[in-house]
């Protein structure tokens, strides 16, 4: 088994907040999700959520208020899970909630030092 | 008091509620006193004492306090024994020649507080991490439960040398270990508690879904494991959140131990338990423990069994029930993987989102060799597969040769005929 990474991205200022129900139907969706990857023991870390401004420090001091500016979807969070191969990873990832709001997912294997 | 209740006792009765009770502390007082090099003197001395309150008891009646006399007798032959065996020498002789006015023996103290700290100690010592998990729970059931060998033997389903040769390895490991019975400095507690935890829940469990039809030894165990428990949560140190949801689980668990079996020792599934059964005072005890273990950020994995298990103590149906056994199963799973909660988590997705989300998921599982995964198909498949359903079970028979759950299946398959 091998490890790999799930990056979650999307255009968060584009997904409409939505009534509390709505947020907590996703929740929902994305904790069974979790829940089914984790019943398959292939679950590595559920990772976690990142906030959604951050800064990125280049070269000679300049900092920036995003990786890119010009494109508007950004990392919003991470997982870890074990997998036989590429194949099975993306397997495990199609049930992504991320998916049905316009968002992706993002698949490396990890190459551990 | 405590001790009135004893001369309603018949006096065949007594002494094996004596020796259950007070068998663990003399041994721990006395194990603590002399270190792991010596335990089996201390399990002798411990056994003696009750052979002679048989004897002595017999003969001449109950004396007026039985506890203080088995203490009295207990400490005697502590005494004799250091005074005349080598230990005495090795210990305390090079002391004595230097102070002669000393008494030699020292202080054999069994007042409440110093067997409250040495069963503690004990504990912590035979839940030591260097000790096989299986051996962990012999010797907890022999020292500080006061179990028979016969009585560990009938629990684990297996003959009495096995137990014998198996108490005898881990004793063996605990002295070379070098294991201390000492309370875990402040820096180690948490990490050595998680195995203490592990081995009381382990030994619960034990009791809990024992294939042994001994019941009331089964029952046994597990009030053992809860009393461990408590001694955990009366010290300040160890009274953590953690403990505290591990005593609430138990408690949920075993209010529903009268209704678990018949009166002919078999099983009765849950859905056709008589919840007038259920124990209502273990009920409210386990929600009061879950109401403590929720004070502070902590959420053990026995927090998330202990949530499980608070919702299955309603018995109705409800979409809220398991849409919250769902989230508490998936949560579970994230913090430790086992086939039974990924089998549950399950169930609980089938009772929440629909059977025919709840079958996708089960073939993912990989757990096609146990037997139970094909029950569960059998349940999903039932109503909507009919025939399906049929193999799943049929395939579930061939994997399983205990006859409680052949019978368990047999059930089943009547209902999808």
């Amino acid at each position: 088994m091998k490890d790999f990474l799930f990056a979650y991205r999307t255009d968060y200022g584009a997904v409409p907040k939505g009534s509390p129900e709505e947020m907590q139907a996703n929740t929902k969706k994305w904790m069974d999700w979790i829940g089914s990857i984790a019943a398959q023991n292939k679950l590595s870390d559920r990772g976690n959520r990142l906030e959604s401004s951050g800064k990125v420090l280049k070269a000679n001091n300049v900092i920036t208020d995003g990786p890119y500016t010009e494109i508007k979807e950004s990392l919003g969070g991470y997982s870890i899970v074990k997998a036989a191969s590429m194949e099975e990873a993306i397997e495990l990832a199609k049930g992504c909630p991320i998916l049905a709001t316009g968002g992706n997912v993002e698949i490396r294997e990890i190459s551990v030092l | 008091m405590y001790y009135k209740g004893f001369y309603l006792m018949e006096k065949n009765e007594l002494l094996p509620h004596l020796f259950r009770t007070e068998y663990s502390k003399i041994t721990a007082v006395l194990c603590k006193l002399f270190g792991f090099e010596h335990i089996e003197i201390a399990e002798d001395i411990a056994s003696d004492t009750f052979l002679s309150a048989s004897e002595i008891w017999g003969l001449k009646g109950l004396p007026e306090n039985p506890v203080a006399w088995l203490y009295t007798v207990a400490k005697n032959k502590a005494k004799n024994h250091l005074k005349h065996e080598a230990i005495f020498n090795k210990k305390i002789a090079s002391q004595l020649s230097r102070s002669a006015t000393d008494t030699a023996i020292p202080e054999i103290d069994l007042s409440v507080k110093n067997i409250k700290d040495s069963q503690l100690q004990m504990i912590f010592a035979i839940c030591h991490p260097a000790i096989l998990a299986e051996a962990q729970i012999g010797l907890a059931l022999r020292i500080l439960c006061g179990f028979g060998i016969n009585e560990i033997a009938d629990a684990f389903l297996t003959n009495k040398e096995t137990i014998s040769k198996r108490l005898q390895r881990a004793r063996d490991k605990l002295r070379a270990a070098q294991i201390k019975i000492e309370f875990p400095g402040e820096i180690e507690i948490d990490k050595r508690l998680e195995t203490v935890l592990r081995t009381l829940y382990l030994l619960f469990n034990e009791g809990y879904y024992s294939a042994s039809h001994n019941s009331s030894l089964r029952k046994d165990l597990c009030f053992e494991a809860m009393r461990l428990t408590y001694l955990l949560i009366e010290n300040e140190a160890t009274n953590i959140p953690a403990v505290n949801a591990l005593l609430s689980l138990m408690s949920f668990q075993s209010s529903r131990f009268e209704a678990r079996m018949n009166q002919q020792g078999e099983t009765v599934l849950y859905d056709d338990q008589d919840t007038n059964l259920w124990n209502g005072e273990l009920i409210t005890q386990g929600e009061y423990f879950l109401n403590v273990a929720s004070q502070g950020n902590d959420i053990s994995k026995y927090h998330l069994e202990a949530g499980i298990a608070y919702w299955h103590t309603i018995k109705a149906d409800t979409k809220e029930k398991w849409e919250n056994i769902l989230q508490l199963y998936n949560h579970l799973l994230q913090v430790e993987y086992s086939p039974i909660a990924a089998l549950n988590r399950t169930y609980a997705l089938s009772k929440a989102n629909g059977k025919r989300e709840a079958i996708i998921e089960a073939q993912k599982l990989n757990l096609a060799n146990h037997h139970l995964y094909h029950v569960l198909l059998g349940e999903l498949y039932t109503g909507i597969d009919n025939p399906r359903a049929l193999s799943c079970f049929e395939k579930a028979l061939t994997l399983t040769n205990a006859s409680t759950d052949k019978k368990i299946i047999s059930q089943k398959m009547l209902l999808c005929r």
